[in-house]
């Protein structure tokens, strides 16, 4: 075989269906850090509804509601590139449907501000 | 192996996609005026319809977030093989135990 | 662009398994393809520069290389739609070891097309029949929609999950072992199916697209892959085989 060794070499990524699938992975990776805490939370219920009133209490602080917000914004997108991968797979091929990802960017940002307005 | 784990991440998916619908719609709902436990479990407390929903919401995701961050683990860092298949079931059992009872929590 | 001199810059890399990008001047043209500019390079600069290249009209895929990060075949990329301010980077193809320079061992490229099962294998003889084919059927339209691959490993270039999964056999191989799968002449479909079913195979494609982006004939691996994927489902729900 030949020299072997280095095979990388600088790569230009800058098409949507990369930009989808990183958004895609990171959004899964922070909801699945995020999932054992809202579980632990919510669990505090067993001890009655003040224990839990004190969680949401300590969850009016500005910085866990800009939190909140993410977390929407973070499950909206997860879902919205998520049906794309699943009509990518199993529905007809109509091409990489890159208007999707413009479309599941936009739902996201759209269910981001209405938790902004929403929540008060 | 493969294709069992790629069938139950897509199938979890199918599921898991309307009870997200359902959970992003009422979260963007009972925001509104802020939220109170007393709100949340006279919505969620005795409600056998509730039950079922977080119920298979917690069963999904449980199934669904561990095969996906198998293929993180196994794409970004250099664990993979036996040790990080039982890792993620461990997830898996860890995230349904705690899930199921976060939904009695609420439910009971 | 804002470069207004007559000249390109070009960095190109040199070296075996180790090396480097050496910088070159070379004169800008009105129409020249980054295979001419590599060209001149060797033939006035640097007579031991190492790069492939066969037909230089775009048609057999041997000139691949990686330019400003882009897998493309160089002699189908005009320098003016890629160089960026005058400035181009020429390097071998990822994901390939690297012989010398620009060329790279299509090797483990070849490997992984035979280990998807891309070898045709009938059970018809001389003395039989020629098989009817229906080139409307569905089956042949899904294994004729694939089949023009020429193996030029772009896609393998620039596909990230061949770079992060050493086991992946990758979109040519696999847009290959799909069009097998559609031929009903081929009997070792089984055999595909169960390579394409563990790990390396078809479950390991994330749906980027870079393949889709960067196929210099417009083929669609990730829609063959989406078949393969659909079919070992089938065959998991049909007989309980993964």
């Amino acid at each position: 075989m030949g020299g072997g060794g280095v095979n990388r070499a600088r790569t230009d990524r800058r098409h949507a269906g990369f930009a989808a699938f990183v958004i895609h992975r990171l959004s899964g990776v922070m909801l699945a850090l995020f999932l054992p805490l809202h579980f632990l939370a919510l669990g505090l219920a067993l001890d009655g509804a003040r224990a839990l009133d004190a969680f949401l209490t300590f969850a009016e602080l500005p910085w866990v509601k800009v939190s909140e917000w993410g977390l929407v914004v973070l499950l909206t997108v997860h879902l919205t590139f998520g049906l794309r991968i699943l009509a990518l797979e199993f529905l007809p091929w109509r091409g990489v449907r890159k208007r999707w990802i413009g479309w599941g960017a936009g739902v996201a940002v759209a269910a981001g501000l209405l938790f902004v307005v929403s929540v008060r | 192996m493969e294709t069992r784990l790629f069938v139950l991440q897509r199938m979890s998916a199918m599921f898991l996609a309307p009870l997200v619908i359902v959970h992003l719609v009422l979260i963007l709902y009972a925001v509104r005026g802020g939220l109170t436990a007393d709100e949340i479990l006279a919505r969620t407390q005795g409600s056998i319809g509730w039950t079922l929903f977080y119920g298979v919401f917690v069963l999904a995701a449980s199934v669904h977030a561990p095969i996906g961050v198998r293929n993180v683990l196994r794409e970004w860092t250099s664990w993979r093989g036996h040790s990080l298949d039982v890792a993620m079931l461990v997830l898996a059992t860890a995230l349904m135990a705690s899930g199921l009872r976060a939904v009695w929590a609420v439910v009971a | 662009m804002s470069n207004e001199s007559n000249h390109l810059q070009v960095s190109i890399w040199r070296g075996k398994s180790e090396g480097r990008l050496v910088a070159y001047e070379v004169p800008a043209r009105a129409n020249q393809t980054v295979l001419d500019v590599v060209t001149w390079v060797q033939r006035h600069r640097e007579p031991s520069l190492a790069y492939r290249f066969a037909c230089r009209v775009g048609m057999c895929g041997s000139c691949a290389m990686t330019v400003n990060g882009r897998p493309r075949w160089t002699c189908r990329t005009h320098v003016r739609k890629v160089a960026e301010d005058g400035c181009l980077i020429v390097e071998p193809l990822r994901n390939l070891p690297r012989i010398k320079d620009l060329v790279c061992d299509m090797t483990p490229f070849f490997e992984k097309w035979q280990r998807a099962g891309g070898r045709f294998k009938g059970n018809a003889g001389r003395g039989d029949p020629i098989p009817r084919l229906d080139p409307s059927s569905p089956q042949r339209r899904a294994a004729d929609a694939a089949i023009e691959c020429i193996n030029c490993a772009v896609c393998y270039s620039a596909c990230d999950t061949v770079a992060w999964n050493p086991d992946y056999l990758g979109p040519a191989a696999l847009n290959r072992a799909w069009t097998l799968v559609n031929d009903t002449r081929h009997v070792e479909q089984g055999r595909i199916l169960d390579t394409i079913g563990e790990a390396g195979g078809c479950h390991d494609c994330h749906t980027h697209g870079s393949c889709v982006e960067y196929c210099p004939v417009e083929l669609n691996p990730t829609a063959s892959i989406a078949g393969l994927k659909r079919r070992t489902v089938r065959r998991l729900f049909a007989t309980g085989d993964a």
